[in-house]
């Protein structure tokens, strides 16, 4: 296990560096100059902001520089604020995307795995058809069609919830549950289908004829084991999220993370593109490489290290 | 009447003798129901996988045929007619802020859908399928290396590569075909490796290899057959979730660039005008969720009939 979690570790790392290198080459071929308006700059002065830029420097020396300072945790300095910090920017806007995709779990959590109980405790009743139903709806209707729907609907008509900015909780309450749909339809189908197996398992037959209570059945036997592949969903989800937020974040002008490079993206302004791209690639790369490792310590017989058999 | 206890007497001229040939007793009646003769008949007894399929060919015709129903086009400007709301005579789906037809916007948004989704099968059916069963076919080294380069394509996130791809080319249908193109078919081919490494160690690839068949004829006789559904399935997953990309690529601006339309980018106009013009969301979005939906259903229905064992 120890060997298998090495490995994946080093190819985690390998990983990122090609994304990393490929990333910044890739950024050089872009077309343009960081140097806006560079027409009305005398000489002097682009060279000025070229060298605070280090972009004066040869390629290979520019790249040594970046990965040097990514190294440090330092990724170089915004085109659009002015020389702030992207690292600074970044850690000022992360925790309230942290905040909203937190959120967004947990209700998903609570709400999948009650419409997930019920469907499997009352397989082929109406509730198990409302449940699938919902869970259908949920998984197909995109993020940016319920946003502006939740907006217009609790937000304009009801006068619910706020439709944008964020100063208040109050304010993340309509982002989060746009966001929870998708994972609370995932987390439904899924537990009532790891469900269904374990009840249908030897051990739940023999608690039944030992005369336990149907509660004590679910919640001891049933529920438990049904939550062991739970926690290996998770985690894609929670990556799959990171898209999610994206939307949200720029349909109800939240300042988050994702709000940040989408309006990077159109300003062009390279090192915040740059920098997200690396903590996004991160996050992808290591709730991989955690659910790889547990999927190995759940389930020993899925083992992927075994690639070559 | 009491007929319980009616005795019958039976005698000789009741029955008669069935002439049956002994070469009558040898046929086999039917035609033998193969795998996908089976799978066809499960399917069909899934109404609402049926209905989906119906949905999909529908929405397929309409995307071709639809802008062709209306004396209008989907990128003619007519100021005069702006925001004209939905109806029955005039402009079946209304018209948008310079007066376009959203009944032609939302069929030609459609076909870019459905390019994606075409790409997306190409994609895995011919580059998954072949990776993936060259990879598990030779096994060792050259799995080895095949796969540490899926792990690293897999690794990269495919917003990056997409957003990278729009950046430097113009944001379009051709930087949407690069990005999904180079990553698309990644998960299929992991997933063909996975069956035919397992496939490989049965007996009946061994007795054909024993009898000399050469590789082209393993691949393209015993394994690809047997494990062609198992994509099938996974296409009618893959394919919602490459048209969502578009669509949400689209909706930030990074996808189809005006005029030309995507359901994604009708959608975001729809949702900037939706306080007064509810329909420019409605139509798009209404499209955008029955294909998924539809995919998905049909993708149920598929699995349920390719894969019995999968039944819940």
């Amino acid at each position: 296990m120890l060997k298998y979690t090495l490995k994946r570790l080093v190819n985690a790392f390998v990983v990122l560096f090609i994304i990393t290198t490929a990333t910044w080459f890739l950024m050089q071929l872009l077309p343009g100059s960081p140097i806006q308006n560079s027409e009305k700059l005398t000489p002097e002065q682009e060279a000025q902001v070229a060298e605070q830029y280090n972009l004066d420097e040869p390629l290979p020396v520019q790249y040594a520089l970046y990965m040097s300072g990514l190294l440090r945790g330092d990724l170089g300095d915004s085109y659009q604020f002015g020389g702030r910090s992207v690292t600074g920017i970044i850690l000022e806007r992360l925790p309230v995307s942290i905040f909203l995709g937190t959120q967004a779990i947990i209700v998903g959590l609570v709400v999948g795995l009650f419409l997930g109980i019920v469907s499997a405790l009352k397989q082929n009743s109406i509730w198990d058809s409302g449940a699938a139903f919902l869970a259908v709806l949920g998984v197909s209707v995109p993020d940016f069609v319920l946003a502006p729907l939740a907006q217009y609907w609790l937000g304009l008509k009801l006068g619910i919830f706020p439709i944008a900015f964020f100063e208040s909780w109050w304010h993340s309450v309509l982002p989060s549950l746009v966001l929870a749909t998708v994972v609370a339809a995932v987390i439904a189908t899924f537990t009532r289908t790891e469900m269904l197996e374990v009840l249908g398992q030897d051990y739940v037959t023999l608690a039944k004829a030992k005369g336990l209570s149907r509660l004590a059945v679910v919640l001891r036997h049933v529920l438990r084991n049904s939550m062991i592949p739970l926690v290996t969903i998770m985690l894609p989800l929670t990556a799959a999220l990171v898209t999610g937020v994206l939307i949200v974040e720029t349909v109800f002008s939240i300042p988050g993370l994702g709000e940040q490079f989408v309006r990077s993206i159109f300003e062009k302004d390279f090192p915040i593109i740059m920098g997200t791209t690396i903590l996004f690639s991160v996050f992808f790369v290591a709730s991989y490489l955690l659910q790889d490792i547990l999927y190995g310590i759940i389930d020993p017989r899925i083992r992927v290290a075994g690639n070559r058999e | 009447m009491d007929t319980s206890n009616r005795q019958i007497t039976f005698t000789p001229d009741l029955f008669e003798p069935v002439h049956r040939s002994a070469e009558d007793a040898e046929k086999i009646r039917g035609a033998p129901v193969g795998f996908w003769g089976d799978a066809w008949r499960r399917l069909k007894r899934n109404r609402l996988a049926v209905a989906a399929g119906c949905v999909i060919i529908l929405i397929i015709a309409l995307a071709f045929v639809g802008p062709w129903l209306t004396p209008y086009t989907p990128s003619e400007q007519v100021l005069e007619r702006q925001y004209k709301t939905p109806s029955l005579s005039g402009f079946w789906f209304g018209t948008d802020e310079f007066g376009r037809s959203m009944f032609d916007r939302v069929w030609v948004g459609t076909r870019v859908s459905l390019y994606i989704a075409a790409l997306v099968t190409v994609m895995d059916m011919c580059v998954g399928m072949a990776y993936g069963a060259l990879s598990g076919y030779y096994g060792g080294r050259v799995d080895n290396v095949m796969q540490r380069i899926v792990e690293i394509l897999v690794g990269i996130p495919i917003l990056i590569v997409a957003v990278l791809t729009m950046l430097i080319l113009k944001p379009g249908i051709l930087s949407l075909t690069i990005a999904i193109g180079l990553t698309g078919w990644t998960s299929s081919a992991r997933l063909i490796r996975g069956q035919v490494l397992r496939l490989k160690e049965q007996e009946f690839f061994l007795a054909s290899r024993s009898l000399g068949a050469n590789t082209f004829r393993l691949i393209s006789k015993h394994l690809i057959p047997n494990v062609f559904y198992i994509l099938i399935i996974t296409l009618m997953y893959t394919v919602p979730t490459a048209v969502f990309f578009e669509a949400f690529l689209s909706f930030i601006g990074l996808g189809i660039q005006p005029p030309a339309a995507s359901l994604g980018a009708l959608i975001n106009d729809g949702a900037a005008q939706m306080r007064f013009y509810p329909y420019m969301l409605i139509f798009p979005a209404a499209v955008l969720v029955t294909i998924t939906i539809s995919f998905r259903l049909l993708g149920d229905g598929l699995r349920d009939a390719l894969d019995p064992r999968m039944r819940q």
